[in-house]
């Protein structure tokens, strides 16, 4: 009996490690993106005709517009996410209602906006919408940019409408049984047993929704709202249209949008995880 | 009509209830009176569990009728949440409310539908914690615990309410052997403090101990009742001998 280790079965090994995902993306890689940016401006160096600044130094004179451009951005995003969630919940809360006909009206409008370009909708709201809206001697000015949160609020209510409806349906029917065993009115079930549930599984699907949504802000840009893309077409367009100026411009509009997006992805990932293990 | 004591607190007749086209209840009719146990037993898709969910209304009745203390569940503007106050009901799968400790599981549906002092809600819900032995495990939640700590939970949430009337749905059917007994004990002990109870299960020598009445249903009509002796020793119907023959 001294063939100890010969018939040891894989299964009975001490489990491995699994490897860190070899794609994951750690602080030093946006100093390599950001180094390629200012890098892809060198060959100007070279080009470098004394009139002419190089394309660093262009970059760096519109960087503070530019910046200010993308605070814009992620201004959009996040109203356009509270306006979004906030009708999407109670639209959401309409799939789900026991009135046929709510129920009918909440499904038919997350349907539609579920399934319209979102670049549609925002011409929709931009052309729609008045630019200003008359109460009696009060007028109120709706700008370009406050017409662009409305018309990006509707894709993100849809998505967030059935995101509710899902995370509601996903429960067991169990919770449901139990709580309405125990004389909770259908208000209290919902408040109180149900949606307390629900927030932890939404959570992921939603951050990933904002994300997206802040990656579509820039279809404002379309529509003249003056935002990071607006800005840097202007920025471009002001610097008489130097070609080689392209590259480095767009370039740092994607990483600008990479460092913000990518720590949400990130940590949605880590939250789907955390409540797998839970459920 | 007033409803009085010496009248069955439940009373069932000629119930039929029907899943779309597929009947499930074919007409059953039986009384419980107050401080009686009764256990329904019978093959699996027999209709025991949906007979007792027709009593707290979790399934709505085609035809026939359930008084509970007088009160008609089959009508439609029956007022649900009033009819479950007076009936609780234990499940299969606990049905603990994950998100909530054991002691908030028991204390949340006095608090929030009886609207009863919080102070006296938890020294309530203390005691019944006591009563189904899990003093230590208040604070715990749901998934700390075992199967059948579990569904002790859920007898004392369930007794919280103060119920007339416990039903219990085949409530050791998913537990692990070892546990099964301590919820039998539970079960037992509120039979003998006097509460009126309905138990589908298939203990066979649970239903026999603690029952006042056993019915055996099978395809959706009851074959064959009695009290216990006389049902397990002196059976009639050959389907219920049948059955018997298998399980014990």
């Amino acid at each position: 009996m001294k063939q100890k280790n010969n018939n040891v079965l894989p299964v009975m090994m001490a489990p491995r490690n699994r490897q860190t995902d070899p794609f994951r993306l750690k602080a030093w890689h946006g100093v390599v993106l950001a180094s390629i940016v200012v890098l892809a401006s060198i060959p100007a160096f070279a080009a470098e005709e004394p009139t002419r600044a190089s394309m660093f130094e262009v970059l760096v004179r519109w960087m503070p517009l530019l910046l200010q451009g993308f605070v814009f951005n992620v201004v959009i995003s996040i109203s356009a996410m509270a306006v979004g969630t906030i009708t999407g919940a109670a639209l959401g809360l309409g799939q789900i209602s026991l009135n046929g006909w709510v129920r009918k009206f909440a499904w038919i409008t997350t349907q539609f906006f579920r399934n319209a370009p979102w670049l549609v909708l925002l011409f929709f709201a931009m052309f729609l919408l008045p630019f200003e809206i008359k109460i009696g001697s009060l007028i109120i000015p709706l700008p370009d940019w406050l017409k662009a949160i409305f018309g990006l609020s509707l894709p993100v209510m849809a998505n967030v409408s059935e995101i509710v409806r899902g995370g509601v349906i996903s429960l067991p029917s169990g919770q449901w049984e139990a709580a309405e065993s125990l004389a909770f009115s259908r208000t209290q079930v919902l408040w109180r047993i149900i949606l307390p549930q629900c927030v932890k599984r939404m959570l992921p699907p939603w951050m990933n929704l904002y994300s997206i949504l802040t990656m579509a802000t820039v279809l404002a840009s379309i529509v003249g709202v003056s935002e990071m893309m607006t800005l840097t077409g202007q920025a471009l367009a002001a610097e008489g249209g130097r070609t080689d100026l392209l590259i480095p411009f767009y370039s740092f509009v994607l990483l600008m949008f990479f460092i913000y997006c990518y720590p949400i992805a990130r940590w949605t990932i880590r939250l789907e995880k955390k409540f797998a293990v839970i459920n | 009509m007033a409803w009085s004591e010496d009248q069955p607190m439940v009373s069932i007749k000629d119930l039929h209830k029907s899943f779309g086209a597929l009947e499930v209840l074919k007409g059953i009719s039986m009384d419980v009176m107050k401080g009686e146990v009764v256990c329904i037993i019978g093959p699996s898709g027999s209709g025991k569990s949906t007979l007792i969910r027709c009593v707290n209304a979790l399934n709505d009745i085609q035809q026939g009728s359930i008084l509970v203390e007088g009160q008609e569940v089959n009508d439609h503007n029956l007022d649900k949440l009033e009819l479950r106050k007076k009936v609780g009901m234990v499940f299969q799968q606990y049905n603990l409310f994950p998100h909530k400790t054991a002691l908030e599981n028991i204390m949340m549906a006095p608090l929030l539908v009886l609207k009863q002092d919080k102070a006296e809600v938890e020294k309530l819900a203390r005691q019944l914690i006591k009563k189904v032995r899990l003093e230590g495990k208040e604070e715990s939640y749901p998934g700390e615990l075992s199967g059948g700590q579990q569904q002790r939970v859920a007898i004392a949430r369930s007794l919280a309410m103060n119920p007339d009337v416990m039903l219990f749905d085949e409530v050791t059917a998913a537990l692990d052997p070892e546990t099964v007994n301590e919820v039998l004990l539970a079960i037992k002990e509120l039979a003998q403090d006097g509460m009126t109870c309905m138990l589908v299960t298939h203990e066979m020598a649970f239903a026999r101990e603690i029952a006042d009445h056993i019915y055996f249903t099978d395809r959706g009509v009851i074959v064959e009742h009695g009290p216990p002796d006389t049902f397990f020793d002196d059976a009639k119907d050959p389907r219920t001998v049948e059955f018997l023959g298998q399980i014990l």
